[in-house]
């Protein structure tokens, strides 16, 4: 037995997975091994995304990898009785997990190498195509780069979906003695969790498309601006910076090309409206996260008020494969102006959650029964919200709406970053509305009154029209309505800006939820 | 001095050493001595605004800006509890009402005999799985009443 050479079994170190055990699961299966005398070896990779079968764990075999999940740390025993280095028969056997019905259908390109590879192993990037892109990229002048990414149709991922390419070619223009690449990965919209999913189980790809970035733009020094809340991202981050600098991939005249650019990561401190540009900028020259008045743009005056490229980590992990495929390749995927795919996050009250990245186009209808299977209560769907806290609420009546920008919009809602949150039909939407005036209120920087003080009037807006008798139900409704007009409208930036999609939505498809029960 | 002073300088010193090279440094700064002392102690605000050629308003401002600072550590176990709209969408509103009732607090509080702290906290990023929290430190996902009642347990935090 012990002359075998050892077999790998790979154990997410994702978040989400240790969330619900791996770290367990890891350490008995280590045990267990042990003790039977069968030498293995335990890799740790990312989580592939389909989250209610975490931890899922798989054993290399000669037939390829073989999933189990989801696992316990008291599964273990008889998972090794039943063969589980050898891919024996289990009921908590999966098989090849690329052919299952939740992976086989999906178009994973900015998510390619999620679940697959060891975060920690470059080697094992550049084996799975990772800075094929950078190599690429350094065989361009700068301003080729440029109009690869404008050509490909990328969109930023962060929630803005400003065109990337139009971004890069501001900050390329700019003259200065200094620019940066700031990355802006604090991901604080509920529902979502892709950048931390990327920043944990494949950081090479936010690194390689950091550096292209600034190989475009003339930027030297990057900054990923990280939320406190990941600190297994932060691990994974810095593990793997100091891998690239090791090997040439990061610093001073990195791959032999001349050109010099390195990252470092600096922490926010729980305040979501640092996931706003001018405000993660503020942050990350270490005052107050207050917004700045735009313009001048972060493109022209950004960090430190050097030009700036700001962008989201699913946006600046998309970029390697651009750059190795091509504009051409990645811009047919999608619909109208929604080009490439989108790292959908499903979450919240649905029986199968997690990552599904497709082509613009897919309906809320093929998110939520297709991939999700319905709710997780077993109840009807009632809504989804859309895009985070700022993001609008969905009807079931509408959930034949395509995820992609401009069917959002002209439903009055927004995609954001991609992260769908079902509720079932146990769900008080003027509560929800009430939430998000209130989540507004405690995250509000204070810079402008529309916000400040709009998002607090707002909740006692809503606690009097729940109080209410008839009487003056309409006359508060109509104020209420007023009120977001004001903000939509007067506010600096989107916190304020958009928190009228989720009341307006709630009010506009759930009206009887604010009368008085 | 009293040793609790020395604490206080000897980590805002290191922090400030630590950061000498690098443009806008008080966040990291804050997180060093967060990370040295539990909190970013009031007294630590003159010798940092100090150092950094700052007003103490200023570096107060910060301290009290961001959700992650706190001017008094917290208990010796922390609850932190997804209080975001996944979380609330698999009932994650009883499940605060319950911590709140079991652990005797409110969110934001630290219990009289310091045992436990119980904060709310908007994502972590962990919204497939939700309810979530944070442990101690530790992510846990589907997070149920009888998770947080063998903490309390756990924590000797009496019925």
């Amino acid at each position: 037995m012990n002359a075998r050479a050892a077999v790998t079994v790979y154990v997410p170190g994702d978040a989400g997975a240790l969330s619900v055990g791996a770290e367990e699961v890891a350490a008995e299966l280590a045990r267990e091994c042990r003790r039977r005398e069968l030498p293995i070896r335990i890799r740790r990779n990312g989580s592939r995304g389909l989250y209610w079968l975490e931890p899922l764990i798989e054993a290399v075999t000669d037939a390829g990898r073989v999933a189990y999940g989801p696992v316990r740390a008291a599964d273990v025993p008889a998972l090794l009785d039943a063969g589980l280095l050898e891919g024996g028969q289990h009921a908590l056997r999966l098989g090849d997990i690329e052919s299952h019905d939740w992976l086989r259908g999906q178009q994973r390109l900015t998510a390619a190498r999620l679940g697959i590879v060891d975060p920690a192993d470059i080697d094992d990037y550049i084996a799975h195509g990772g800075y094929v892109g950078l190599s690429t990229a350094l065989t361009m002048p700068p301003a080729e780069i440029v109009r690869v990414v404008t050509d490909s149709g990328l969109r930023g991922r962060g929630g803005a979906a400003f065109p990337t390419g139009i971004k890069w070619q501001t900050v390329h223009d700019q003259s200065a003695a200094q620019k940066y690449i700031a990355c802006n990965a604090d991901e604080g919209d509920s529902g979502t969790f892709s950048d931390r999913m990327l920043m944990e189980g494949d950081p090479f790809a936010l690194i390689e498309g950091m550096t292209i970035a600034g190989l475009a733009v003339g930027a030297t020094r990057g900054f990923i601006y990280l939320r406190v809340e990941y600190p297994h991202a932060a691990r994974a981050l810095a593990l793997a910076l100091r891998v690239a600098r090791e090997r040439g991939y990061l610093g001073r005249d990195l791959r032999d090309s001349g050109r010099d650019f390195d990252i470092a990561v600096r922490l926010g401190a729980g305040a979501y409206i640092c996931g706003e540009e001018t405000s993660m900028l503020e942050s990350l020259e270490g005052r107050r996260g207050e917004v700045r008045v735009r313009p001048p743009l972060p493109a022209v005056k950004g960090l430190f008020g050097q030009p700036t490229v700001v962008n989201n980590v699913v946006t600046l992990a998309t970029v390697p494969v651009i750059l190795a495929r091509g504009a051409a390749f990645y811009r047919d995927f999608g619909v109208g102006k929604s080009r490439g795919t989108i790292p959908l996050q499903l979450a919240g009250n649905v029986k199968c959650g997690g990552l599904v990245e497709r082509a613009f186009g897919l309906t809320v209808n093929d998110l939520v029964y297709g991939y999700g299977g319905g709710s997780a209560t077993g109840r009807p769907v009632r809504a989804v919200q859309i895009g985070g806290p700022l993001g609008a609420y969905l009807p079931e009546s509408q959930f034949d709406t395509p995820l992609e920008y401009e069917a959002l919009s002209a439903r009055d809602g927004l995609l954001g970053h991609g992260g769908v949150v079902v509720f079932d039909d146990s769900v008080d939407m003027a509560r929800m509305a009430r939430y998000a005036l209130e989540f507004c209120a405690i995250e509000s920087c204070g810079k402008c009154t529309p916000c400040r003080v709009g998002s607090t009037r707002g909740v006692e807006l809503v606690d009097r029209i729940l109080a209410s008798s008839n009487g003056s139900h309409a006359g508060d409704i109509a104020l209420l309505d007023e009120l977001c007009d004001t903000m939509a409208n007067g506010s600096l930036c989107g916190l304020g800006g958009l928190t009228p999609f989720p009341v307006r939505s709630a009010l506009k498809h759930f009206p009887d939820d604010f009368r008085r029960r | 001095m009293t040793r609790e002073k020395a604490f206080v300088e000897r980590s805002v010193d290191a922090a400030i050493a630590r950061t000498r090279n690098e443009p806008g440094p008080l966040l990291e700064i804050l997180h060093s001595v967060q990370h040295d002392l539990g909190c970013v102690p009031p007294e630590s605000v003159p010798l940092i605004a100090d150092a950094l050629n700052l007003s103490r308003a200023e570096v107060h401002g910060v301290v009290s800006f961001y959700h992650h600072f706190r001017e008094r550590p917290a208990g010796t176990h922390t609850l932190q509890l997804c209080r975001a709209e996944a979380c609330q969408s698999m009932n994650g509103d009883a499940l605060a009402d319950f911590a709140r009732r079991r652990l005797q607090l409110d969110f934001g509080e630290t219990r009289a005999d310091g045992k436990v702290t119980l904060e709310a906290v908007y994502c972590l990023g962990n919204c497939a799985c939700a309810p979530s929290a944070m442990i101690d430190g530790q992510l846990r996902g589907r997070v149920d009443a009888q998770a947080i009642a063998e903490c309390a347990a756990g924590w000797g935090v009496p019925e």
